[in-house]
């Protein structure tokens, strides 16, 4: 299991995020909320050892990352990052690179690593274009793609850096569903989300985040009834139950 | 894009391959019986293989013509390559050794080293080495002090360049008869090329060619993004290092006998790009090819177009290379978003 403990982390000697001590527990799906610029991404990234802890640490089963190697990290949590570049390569090809971790000399991917690969492409939906060429994808396809990659990796941590913005419905919920059945495998889900309905529905738990600071982790339930997220995004959240459990949707603010 | 479907079907590779290599070979040939005097095919094979080291063919064809076509391919192989992975690592289709300053800097070493110890040319691929690697590191340094903006980091490309190349004038202007022994320094070309100066370039090249090679699945790894790949448990930093190192290398090796080709690291990565995509192994391989290729060929319209008068190769590759360029510009569909 990944712990955060009082961790301090920014850029150019600035702390983006202050103080935050965080679990990301195996078998729940973990949702990280808040608003633009509250230090989600610098999160993941120190959580991946990406960026330097200013304080604190990050510990993985206990050990400080800093005394980790790359790819030991990297066979301990994958990372779905939000902007990326899209190599013209073929699908299959970029999802093998989920198993460059195991890779060791002479770095030729083996026969188990194309299995795992397709498996991770099954579990995407990404299968059916396997030959194609990512850069010729649509935005759903390549998702399902780097989905794959990262599942591929086969890590018992994974993060996901808004991996819904930008698609069509049914490919958001594919995305929570595979997120949903990862956490059933007793992975660690961690997911920032910028969807409060949906992330409030499909989440495990919910950490909240506001100006580099953690203001609530615990069930939706929870942080809904605590108002927090009124508070941290100006907006008035309802919940509701229906046939398809409890929903939730937001209106603005009446002052 | 429709050359991506050609190459994606493994008969289409296959023809690919083979075309690429029996044409890369094709220009080797013509070049070594082509030129001012006529000579038989077999005047050329038995020069080539020994059998005649006398006669007048002979020595045109063993001092003249093999040098000359060894050299056009070397130099085409590595500009292109070190294109292929300078494009790569700072993730910018805009990059190419000639652009920012990787071949100026070179060129300016070179010129220093025959200005002041006119003696120690044989140490010229090492000086080269040594100047494309500061054009290197101060593109590096420039990029992360800039926050990698991709355009920043090729307009201050464009101005080191432009300071070396006024560094290379000022030794040309200061030390006239510095350059004699590297004719056509400034445009780049092959007159006057001997296998004892290309010598111990062509094996920085081959040394790099199989470094670079050895490296391709990290430079793969590394073209799907630094977080991706730091998360992918690859050494972004060193390996990136490694990889510019290298380009260095094989720009700087190219430069010491051939002066400044432009275009070649420029245009050969790009078309490859188009066809083969971006795996590292194909690309790489692809481009050394096609850069022996281009530059091959490109000598041969230098030496036959104006016979027994010839251009310096260099302006023949802008010739070819500049409105091709413009071309692929105007022509790009799908690819790269």
């Amino acid at each position: 299991m990944i712990r955060l403990e009082n961790l301090t982390a920014g850029y150019g000697g600035t702390p983006v995020i202050r103080g935050i001590s965080l679990d990301f527990r195996p078998g729940e799906v973990l949702a990280l909320l808040g608003p633009n610029g509250c230090g989600k991404s610098t999160l993941l990234k120190a959580a991946l050892g990406l960026l330097p802890a200013m304080d604190g640490q990050v510990l993985y089963d206990g050990r400080d990352i800093r005394q980790m190697k790359r790819k030991e990290i990297a066979r301990q949590a994958a990372f779905l990052t939000q902007s990326r570049n899209t190599p013209s390569i073929q699908a299959l090809r970029m999802v093998l690179h989920g198993r460059f971790p195991y890779l060791s000399y002479p770095r030729q991917y083996r026969k188990e690593d194309y299995a795992i690969a397709r498996a991770a492409m099954d579990a995407t939906g990404a299968r059916a274009y396997e030959h194609a060429n990512v850069s010729q994808l649509s935005g759903g396809q390549r998702q399902g793609v780097y989905l794959a990659m990262t599942l591929a990796q086969d890590t018992p941590t994974v993060f996901m850096d808004e991996p819904t913005t930008y698609l069509d419905i049914r490919h958001q919920l594919a995305i929570m569903e595979t997120a949903r059945e990862l956490a059933r495998a007793g992975k660690a889900v961690v997911l920032v989300l910028h969807d409060l309905p949906l992330a409030l529905r499909e989440a495990d738990r919910a950490a909240v985040l506001a100006d580099g600071q953690l203001l609530a982790w615990d069930t939706p339930e929870a942080v809904y009834a605590a108002g927090v997220l009124d508070q941290v995004f100006g907006v008035t959240v309802h919940r509701t139950d229906t046939p398809h459990g409890p929903q939730y949707y937001c209106t603005p603010r009446e002052d | 894009m429709s050359s991506w479907r050609i190459y994606s079907t493994r008969r289409g590779k296959a023809a690919f391959w083979t075309a690429l290599c029996l044409l890369t070979v094709c220009a080797g040939a013509v070049s070594l019986l082509a030129g001012s005097v006529e000579l038989s095919p077999r005047a050329v094979l038995d020069a080539l293989t020994g059998a005649d080291t006398a006669s007048t063919a002979a020595r045109i064809v063993r001092y003249t013509r093999l040098p000359r076509t060894c050299a056009a391919m070397l130099a085409g192989a590595a500009l292109a390559v070190s294109g292929a992975v300078i494009q790569t690592v700072l993730n910018n289709p805009l990059a190419s050794p000639g652009i920012i300053g990787v071949n100026s800097g070179a060129g300016l070493a070179v010129a220093l080293l025959c200005a002041m110890a006119p003696a120690a040319q044989q140490y010229a691929p090492l000086a080269a080495f040594a100047g494309a690697l500061a054009g290197v590191g101060l593109i590096m340094i420039l990029a992360r002090a800039t926050g990698a903006a991709r355009i920043t980091v090729v307009l201050a490309g464009v101005a080191i360049s432009n300071l070396f190349s006024a560094g290379i004038d000022a030794v040309v202007t200061l030390a006239p008869e510095a350059l004699n022994g590297v004719t056509d320094f400034r445009i780049g070309g092959f007159t006057g090329v001997t296998m004892a100066k290309i010598a111990p370039a062509a094996g920085m090249i081959l040394v790099s060619l199989l470094l670079v090679c050895s490296l391709a699945k990290q430079m793969e790894v590394l073209a799907l993004g630094g977080d991706i790949a730091e998360s992918l448990g690859l050494a972004v930093r060193p390996v990136r290092f490694a990889l510019l190192a290298l380009a260095a290398a094989l720009a700087g090796a190219a430069v010491s006998f051939s002066g400044l080709l432009s275009f070649v690291g420029l245009i050969v990565p790009h078309i490859l790009r188009r066809l083969v995509g971006e795996e590292s192994l194909p690309l790489l391989i692809g481009s050394a090819l096609g850069g022996a290729l281009f530059v091959t060929v490109c000598d041969l319209i230098a030496r036959v177009l104006f016979a027994p008068f010839e251009l310096p190769v260099g302006i023949v590759l802008a010739f070819a290379g500049a409105p091709f360029f413009l071309w692929l510009l105007f022509h790009q569909r799908g690819g790269r978003t």
